[in-house]
């Protein structure tokens, strides 16, 4: 194997699972480590520098951080990341200077943003302090796109989000609010310098062609449609018997809204297993918690009415069996249909992009899945240039911190597109590396590694939440559990970096690792090397830390998998060949160099 | 400074065969000094206490006084222990032995403790034969008295502050194999390939066992000029021969063909696979294992390996002839059978 490069920033930032993971790479051990010390306010401003809705994201985030986490793999339980960011939320004090200054002189460039959801407001948050004009159209009469229109107040209340939203729209947003635009050729004709099309994916799929839609389309709601007619109060009631298609956390949120609205018998119906439903594990618990039971492995086939009204549905069971490509199919079991009573359905079975508005002679080319051609790093259109996608509207329906994400990435490419520079030729990343020693023995840093499994977020009983919508579920952590759960972190930013010329192998990292993560050995090969470390190192995704030879030939090999971060290794060092340092990565962003 | 080891350990580590953990041999965090040989044989003792499967609560460990003598602190957290008088440990050891034959004896002790202030214990618990694993955490120097040379620093080893040793040293290891004990090896605290298996086979012989292992201090006696330096002792030692340790419960499963390699078969039957060097000399016969030792010191070479070894050799208990049982578990009324028995042994002598 050949020694690993520890320059290369990408390195160690792969050490950190986390920050790895994250769409938009917020450094999560360091927001962690502010709030174990209690700076809430400190937490939350790294925090909107990287993902801008700390308070909306610390409630509903997708969380791809916490399978990543390595306490996940070290103990049962990710550290609870998304919890943590709330905390940080609810705890900060106001400060005025949150956002950047915006310069008064404009630098002439005027940018459109089409869509006010995450991945607009976070173009127009990256854009305006370098100087340029934003232009904000939406057909809501006010700013979060389906952050406001989709997601239950139980879980998002809207105060929440109208604070973060609101800090981004006065930092000067020139809103167009109530605003459809209907014509891309008549936005463009406008003389914009760039752009940006963040509309989401705001069109829910149907089941047009199931025997009796047409009949029972009055009972017969789409979910993201139905959601928002709840949250704008055009929906106040729904039957006691209701059947929510689908398997995401669009159905996990109809059926919970549907309980909240006077539903009291809601099932979720949905045709794959349990085991490979998209919803996030936790969204299925929540639904199950207000005892709203999931049948698996049924498709429907038929809606049913009776005296011209709905009945319910009839459904096929199937199981999931594997083709010969290894691809998941549905088949049917051939035991007679089921039938489910009921007096509403609400279809949460898929979201698609849908741009009515973009002409065909616009000039923007579009994939044959009905997706902008774009080049995937800049996010630019391949055929209009001053055109950019973000969001659900670039690559289909993901989650709102990829939306903030390619908002970055959409804002740097528009900043250096109206520079005239080039967009492949974008800033690097921003790391610092910052020693941890203190005295002899000691660490700037919390080394010793709490034993306390994860910490349970308090709810408001259920017969109270129930009752009404508006009321959020989740208490969140009060500062004290949150410490406690802050300190299970185990600062993986603070990377282990050994130097070969300093060792004198004596082996007592060797000795001292509670973890087993340290090897000397002969090089080779890296499968070879996997299967003689003192541990197994079968995690591929993880990689082998591998030092230049020693003085016996042999190379240091530390297995990044499952270490602790706890610097034994480095207290234990004759010779401080191994060292302790934060390592502080922030993506770039626009304007910077 | 961290005082306590984090309880989480790898979780693909699988358990031995007795089913213990790595972790149920493990002992409190070491506070020697940081890169300290001592650390590495700690760690070497744990893991061939794992390897072979020992239940910890059938092992007892025994030490004196110095660096060496603290580290049971560090491993077999789940053991006996006694921490006697400096240099008094083969007596302690001798005394347990004699009480309760069944355990496990693991003495651990440091070239003051052994070469020095303890010579004569050292000397007779080897001349008995005790059923033990006696090993000394050899760095040729006084770590806890600020480093001056002890009676194992070579002749002419310089040390970190410059003086030169001009006293003869002791070789621990000639001096075991002459006064008889059964299993002698020499270890480095730098090689726990080495050193790991010479401890298992220290550990199933059956008499004493006496492993020397170099063990650098890293603070007093770690300059390129001491020969008790990694340094040193990387350039400068020699193996007698590669072995494999194969305990007695494992079946064999590697064949050898070569003539050159040489089964031992030790009092539980466990085999010791000696791969021999042509010309190497026979660590079965005693006159050739000392003459073997002293060829390499005329060298400038430090021999490590299986020195010695004498799979038939009888221990304390054997040469005393004492009972089966432990002597803990013998009642009143087997000790003192009563008046009919005297009667029985008297009539024998008339």
């Amino acid at each position: 194997m050949k020694s690993t490069d520890i320059e290369d920033p990408e390195y160690f930032h792969r050490v950190i699972d986390c920050q790895f993971a994250c769409p938009a790479h917020t450094p999560v051990p360091e927001y962690i480590r502010l709030i174990s010390e209690k700076r809430y306010t400190e937490a939350y401003r790294l925090n909107w520098a990287s993902n801008v809705f700390p308070g909306v994201l610390g409630r509903v985030c997708d969380r791809p951080c916490e399978p990543a986490c390595r306490r996940g793999r070290v103990e049962k339980e990710p550290v609870a990341i998304c919890r943590l960011k709330r905390l940080c939320a609810d705890n900060r004090e106001e400060v005025a200077d949150l956002a950047p200054p915006v310069p008064q002189q404009k630098n002439g460039k005027r940018i459109a943003l089409i869509g006010a959801g995450p991945a607009s407001l976070t173009v127009a948050r990256d854009l305006l302090p370098l100087g340029y004009t934003i232009d904000l159209f939406d057909d809501q009469a006010q700013g979060g796109g389906f952050m406001r229109s989709q997601l239950p107040s139980f879980r998002l209340p809207e105060s929440v989000l109208a604070a973060e939203v609101n800090t981004i729209l006065e930092m000067g947003v020139v809103t167009h609010f109530n605003h459809r635009v209907d014509s891309m050729t008549a936005l463009l004709s406008e003389g914009y310098d760039a752009v940006f099309v963040g509309t989401g994916a705001p069109r829910g799929r149907d089941l047009p062609d199931l025997p009796g839609r047409r009949e029972a389309h009055k009972k017969v709601h789409v979910g993201i449609d139905w959601l928002a007619g709840v949250v704008f109060g055009h929906v106040t009631t729904i039957g006691e018997r209701v059947l929510v298609l689908g398997g995401g956390n669009t159905a996990m949120d109809c059926c919970r809204t549907a309980r909240r609205l006077g539903g009291e018998n809601v099932r979720v119906v949905v045709r794959s297993p349990k085991a490979e439903m998209k919803a996030s594990p936790w969204e299925i618990d929540e639904a199950l918690h207000e005892d709203i039971p999931i049948i698996d492995n049924h498709a429907p086939l038929e809606f049913v009415i009776r005296d011209g009204l709905l009945a319910g549905m009839r459904f096929d069971r199937v199981v999931s069996v594997q083709d010969a490509a290894g691809n998941h199919q549905l088949q049917s079991t051939g035991e007679p249909p089921v039938f489910l009573p009921c007096d509403e359905v609400l279809l949460a079975v898929g979201q698609l992009n849908a741009f009515p508005w973009i002409e065909p002679d616009a000039g923007i080319v579009f994939n044959d899945q009905g997706l902008p051609a774009l080049d995937p790093r800049t996010l630019q259109s391949a055929s209009l240039p001053q055109v950019f996608f973000g969001g659900d509207a670039a690559f289909g329906p993901r989650n709102i911190i990829t939306a903030v994400a390619q908002g970055h990435e959409a804002a740097i490419s528009i900043d250096l597109f109206c520079q005239g520079k080039s967009l492949h030729d974008r800033p690097a990343p921003q790391v610092y590396l910052a020693g941890q020693k203190m005295g002899v023995h000691d660490w700037l840093y919390h080394n010793q590694i709490a034993e306390t499994g994860r910490q349970i977020v308090p709810m408001v009983a259920k017969a109270k939440t129930l009752k009404d919508r508006l009321l959020e579920v989740e208490l969140g952590f009060d500062r004290q559990v949150g410490q406690a759960e802050a300190l299970r972190c185990i600062n993986c930013d603070v990377q282990t970096i050994f130097r070969a010329d300093l060792c004198i192998e004596c082996d007592a990292c060797v000795d001292a690792c509670p973890e087993s993560c340290i090897n000397f050995v002969d090089n080779g090969p890296e499968d070879e090397v996997r299967a003689r470390l003192k541990a197994p190192a079968g995690n591929l995704s993880q990689s082998l830390y591998v030092s230049l030879p020693l003085p016996t030939g042999r190379v240091m090999v530390k297995d990044e998998n499952v270490c602790l971060h706890c610097g034994i290794c480095a207290e234990r060092c004759p010779t401080s060949a191994w060292e302790m340092q934060k390592f502080l990565y922030q993506s770039a962003q626009a304007g910077q160099l | 400074m961290t005082f306590f080891r984090p309880s989480f350990r790898h979780p693909d580590l699988p358990p031995n065969e007795a089913g213990y953990t790595r972790r149920d041999y493990e002992g409190g965090i070491s506070t020697l000094c940081a890169g300290c040989g001592h650390d590495s044989i700690c760690n070497a003792i744990i893991q061939a206490c794992f390897e072979l499967g020992l239940p910890p609560h059938r092992v007892a460990k025994m030490s004196g006084i110095g660096c060496s003598s603290k580290t049971p602190a560090y491993f077999l957290g789940k053991s006996h222990g006694f921490n006697s008088v400096h240099g008094r440990m083969p007596s302690i050891a001798t005394g347990a032995n004699m009480a309760n034959r069944e355990l496990i004896y693991l003495g651990v002790s440091g070239d003051g403790d052994t070469a020095s202030i303890g010579m004569g214990q050292f000397a007779h618990a080897v001349r008995r034969n005790l059923n033990m694993l006696y090993i000394v955490m050899n760095n040729g120097c006084y770590g806890l008295t600020k480093g001056q040379y002890s009676a194992t620093a070579d002749k002419g080893s310089k040390g970190k502050k410059g003086g030169v040793n001009a006293l003869e040293s002791i070789d621990l290891c000639e001096l075991a194999i002459q006064l008889g004990a059964g299993f002698v090896a020499r270890g480095f605290s730098g090689d726990k390939q080495q050193l790991t298996p010479l401890i298992k086979a220290g550990l199933s012989h059956h008499g004493l066992s006496f492993i020397d292992v170099i063990s650098p201090c890293v603070t007093f006696n770690n300059n390129p000029e001491s020969t008790k330096s990694y340094h040193w002792v990387r350039e400068h030692s020699e193996a007698t021969n590669t072995f494999d340790f194969v305990p007695f419960r494992q079946t064999i499963t590697t064949e050898y063909q070569d003539d050159a390699t040489e089964a031992v078969t030790l009092h539980d039957n466990s085999v010791i696979h000696l791969h021999k060097h042509p010309h190497a000399a026979d660590v079965t016969d005693r006159r050739q294992a000392i003459d073997n030792l002293e060829d390499h010191k005329a060298q400038g070479m430090i021999l490590t390996g299986v020195l010695y070894v004498n799979p038939a050799s009888a221990d304390t208990h054997d040469i005393l002839n004492t009972c089966e049982r432990p002597l803990n578990s013998l009642s009143e009324t087997d000790l003192c059978p009563g008046s009919a028995v005297l009667e029985e042994i008297n009539a024998a002598h008339r």
